[in-house]
Formats: structure tokens, sequence, C-alpha cells
């Protein structure tokens, strides 16, 4: 019905009719799929939660005397990074913690400063302490380096997240005695609360169920800048269960993305704490849906009620990697405030701010709707529903004989 | 009506009284126990709420004063930091007077510091650490 081509064509023109995840659903009950297919251009999406796989590289610049950082140990902030590359180039990881943090060793530990925050202070524009030793060599004599840097000082600062924008996911509860500390938060004992972590009828996956129009290369919202679609995210588990309507019953699809960092803004990208389990980084992804045609606006315009999540206790099935759910519920009865597990009531909370992800989706529709934002053809698909892509668990092999 | 937060410290001598039974009896004080650290044997430490008229509300306070009973307004205070919060709504469940909600049209969380006991319960497990303690 419409192609990528023209629809680029309007945003230039100043005639692209651009409206959220959460508006198309009116609109699309007001007037119907195909007429609503005919008038809208493009769906923007957002979600806003805490994204483990989330990281970035930096490319410090060469000092005189060279150091080669490769091999040896670096740090920023006591937070240490890898260095397994050439001379220069570095990777942070968002759960990455300083060596001297104490971790669970005060039970729940606090887990007030690492990885996560460092990215968020570095695109606030603050300065960090780098502090390096090498082994040196010939032609990279130097062995120890200390030294402020800035964001604007590096040569790269790419954002590199291996695996996030999770297509559903889990509602975490507690089915021991003993309150436990999980990365869905606190989870009092006895079913006491019932956490889960996604934007539901915002969240870009769940809008485009079949990955009709997402893809590697698709361009998107990354953490307040412009960002990809790099591959399938890690532990991309396309062949779950599915209902009528496309829509996974359980953790599914998952995206790898990469931006430049130098652009983000620091709103966008919050180092979190999460008690008795680590740090990580709050990550805001807000992805286009061109409407192509009458099917996908269908798919975007799939509302909370539509959308199932598993319950999934977290004191023993999760943690023992043992399958089974407590029931399935969806996501207007978790926004409700309360869900019903085994016959008990019990009050819910979500990781992933609604609020900012419908932020995000409007800060998308304001992009394209100006010309700042055109769409791009997405230039290889994502393992699909029916490709046969799964997602294994370890075997573990004592030996190799 | 005047209804307050105090901080009430019991000296060791006033442990095995019925003081809080007073107030209601005879001034006609309604309570809500916020904390309480009261053991046989050793000074009391109790946080209430007592809602009343402000005549016996001040008649109540006296007579805590002749049991010994020192007081204070309850001082400690838990703000958010309006930066910080993502209005994500992790603290919502754990809170146990409703004094965190969320606001059903905005989806932003509501906090209201009236409500709040200052239990420190969503400290803690806030991720960006936005609500904090004042003194």
């Amino acid at each position: 019905m419409k192609t990528i081509k023209e629809i680029n064509e309007k945003i230039r023109k100043g005639q692209v009719v651009v409206v959220t995840a959460e508006e198309v659903i009116d609109l699309v009950a007001k007037k119907g799929v195909r007429k609503a297919a005919e008038e809208v251009d493009v769906v923007t999406t957002g979600t806003f939660g805490p994204m483990c796989s989330s990281g970035a590289y930096f490319n410090i610049g060469h000092s005189k005397p060279r150091i080669k950082l490769g091999g040896g140990i670096c740090k920023l902030n006591e937070v240490p990074l890898y260095t397994g590359f050439a001379a220069v180039d570095v990777f942070l990881g968002a759960t990455a913690v300083p060596d001297d943090d104490p971790r669970n060793k005060v039970y729940p530990g606090e887990f007030k400063y690492g990885g996560g925050h460092i990215i968020h202070e570095l695109v606030a524009g603050k300065k960090v302490k780098l502090e390096a030793t090498a082994y040196g060599t010939d032609c990279y004599p130097r062995r120890k380096l200390e030294t402020y840097i800035s964001l604007k000082d590096l040569n790269e600062a790419v954002l590199f997240n291996m695996r996030n924008c999770y297509q559903n996911y889990n509602v975490a509860v507690n089915l021991s005695d003993k309150p436990i500390y999980t990365y869905m938060g606190m989870l009092k004992p006895q079913l006491g609360n019932a956490n889960y972590c996604s934007a539901g009828q915002l969240s870009p996956l769940l809008k485009d169920p079949y990955y009709k129009t997402i893809g590697v290369g698709t361009k998107i919202f990354l953490g307040g800048g412009v960002g990809y679609v790099a591959w399938h995210g890690t532990q991309h588990n396309p062949s779950v269960p599915r209902k009528a309507n496309g829509i996974p019953q359980a953790p599914a699809g998952t995206l790898a993305v990469i931006g430049d960092l130098k652009q983000m803004k620091s709103q966008w990208l919050l180092g979190v704490s999460m008690l008795g389990y680590g740090v990580t980084l709050t990550v805001g992804i807000g992805v286009p849906i061109p409407v192509l045609n009458e099917e996908i606006l269908k798919y975007a315009s799939a509302r909370d009620e539509d959308i199932v999540a598993q319950v999934i206790d977290y004191s023993e099935n999760y943690p023992q990697c043992v399958g089974g759910s407590l029931g399935e519920v969806n996501y207007a009865q978790l926004k409700s405030g309360k869900i019903t597990v085994k016959g008990k009531e019990i009050p819910t909370g979500n990781l992933s701010s609604y609020s900012k992800a419908r932020a995000i989706s409007e800060e998308l529709k304001s992009w394209i709707k100006k010309g700042d934002f055109l769409l791009t053809e997405s230039v290889a698909a994502l393992p699909g529903a029916d490709s046969g892509y799964t997602f294994k668990p370890l075997k573990e092999m004592p030996s190799i004989s | 009506m005047t209804s307050k937060k105090i901080v009430l410290h019991f000296p060791l001598h006033s442990v095995d009284q019925p003081i809080v039974y007073k107030l209601v009896k005879d001034f006609d004080l309604q309570f809500n126990i916020l904390k309480a650290s009261v053991t046989p044997q050793e000074e009391g430490l109790m946080v209430l709420e007592l809602i009343g008229t402000k005549e016996n509300f001040d008649k109540g306070m006296e007579y805590l004063k002749s049991c010994g009973v020192t007081t204070q307004p309850l001082s400690k205070d838990i703000v958010r930091n309006e930066e910080k919060c993502t209005h994500c709504g992790v603290c919502v469940p754990v809170c146990p007077v409703e004094a965190l909600t969320v606001d059903p049209q905005t989806r932003k969380v509501i906090f209201d510091n009236k409500k709040c006991i200052a239990c420190e319960l969503c400290i803690k497990i806030c991720p960006p650490r936005a609500m904090e303690v004042n003194f």
C-alpha cells in the first residue's frame, strides 16, 4: 500500500501523519483498520527500562609516549573496563562495579555505583578519572596512565547494547517465606508483590510482533539520540508460543542496538541500582513502525488487554531454571495495580516507566513530523517466528573426552 | 481537629505504665502507632500519630510531660528527588500505607508525604535512588 520511500517523501514535505502506539489504538477503534491505514504513515513506540546488556566502547586517543591498554588494566572512576582490544580501545559494561564494592557480602548489597552510572555521567558532560596500567612494549613503552577524560575529548564513544527491547517479559513473584532481591526488584514473601517490566502497548517489538518492519538497519531513537538496530539481540527467542494476534506470551524477540553516545541525552541513559542484585543502565528506546499496509497497522494497534505475560516464581523456579507459569495476566490487569495469583490479590509494580515510554514515543513523533528523522529500510530481517531459531540453555561439559 | 506525628521517649521507670491507653481513655485521642520499640527494663521509643481536638491534644501532651515522657515532633522526612525519579512505579507495591500510588492517567507516581510514615522501605529499592531521608 505504501513504501518507506513514499513515507520519507511525505516527511520531507512536512505532510507525514504520525501517531504514537497509544494514540493509534483509539484511532483504529474509531475509524477501522482500513481507513486508519490510509491516513497514518508512521506509528511511534517507546520503552524506558533497565537493560543490563548495555555498554559503551571508547577510543581514548594516544598518549605521549604511547600506551597499550590491551592486555593491561584500565578503570574509569575505579570501575574496571574490558581492554582486550588494540592499544586505546576499551569497553565499559553497564553492570561493572568497582573492585572494592562489597557486592552481596553485606546482604542485600546496595550497589550504589557502576558502569551504568559512568555512562550517564559522561553523557551529562562530567569528567571521569581514567587509571591504567600496561606491560609496555617497544612501540608502546608507557606503563602507567592517570588522567581525567570527558566525552567530548574522546575519539569515538559508542553505545552498544547486545540485548534490549525485550518483546514481552515475565511477571516476577516470590512464593517463599523470605524477601528476595532480584533484577526484577525486591519481591516480598508469599506473593507480597508482583513486578513486571514492559511498556506493554507502547513497547516496540510488541507492536510489530512478526518483525515485519523492524530489522537490521532500522533507525531508532536511542538514549535521546539516533541509533540503529545492529542485529537481533542475544537470547532472541522468536519461537515461543503466540496468541492468535501474533503476540508472544512469554519473553521472545530482542534487539541489539548501536548509536553515537556523544549525541545522546543523560535523561534517557540512567545508571540505576538494584538492591541485592547489581547496577545497570536504564535506556530509552523508541522505534518507528512504518504503516506499509493494513496488516502492519492491525498489529501496531494491539492494546494492553491483548498482551499477556506469565507469572513466574523467582524464589525457586527462576533460579533453578525450572519452567512453569503460575498464571497468565494481561498488561491492563498489571497496570490496574492488582492481579490475582493462586487466589490471592497482590499489588503490582513496574520497573519500566510507562510515562517515560510515552514521552519517548511523543519525542520521536515530533522528530519525524519536523522532518528531522527519516525512516530506513531494514537491510536484513530478524530471525522470525517460524525460523526455528531458539534460545538454548547451557549444556555443561565437565570434560571433553 | 489536630493531627500530628510525634516521637515519644519513655524513661525506664515509665515503660510499664499504660500511658498510651490513658491518652485514649482520658483525653479522647486517636492514635496510630507508626513505630514502637518499648521493652520492659529498658528505655522505650514510640512514633505515634495522635489525632484529636486541639484542647485534648494539648492536655494529652501535658499529661505525657507529667509522666516524664519527652516528646518531639517527627522530624524525619522522606522526600523525593524529582530530577532522579523516573516514575517507573516499582516502589508502589512496597509502600505499606499507599503513600506511593500511580496516577491512572499520566502513569506517573504520586508521592503523598502526608501519608508517609518514614518506614524507609522505598529508599534502597528505588533503582535511581530518588527517595531520600531528611533529618
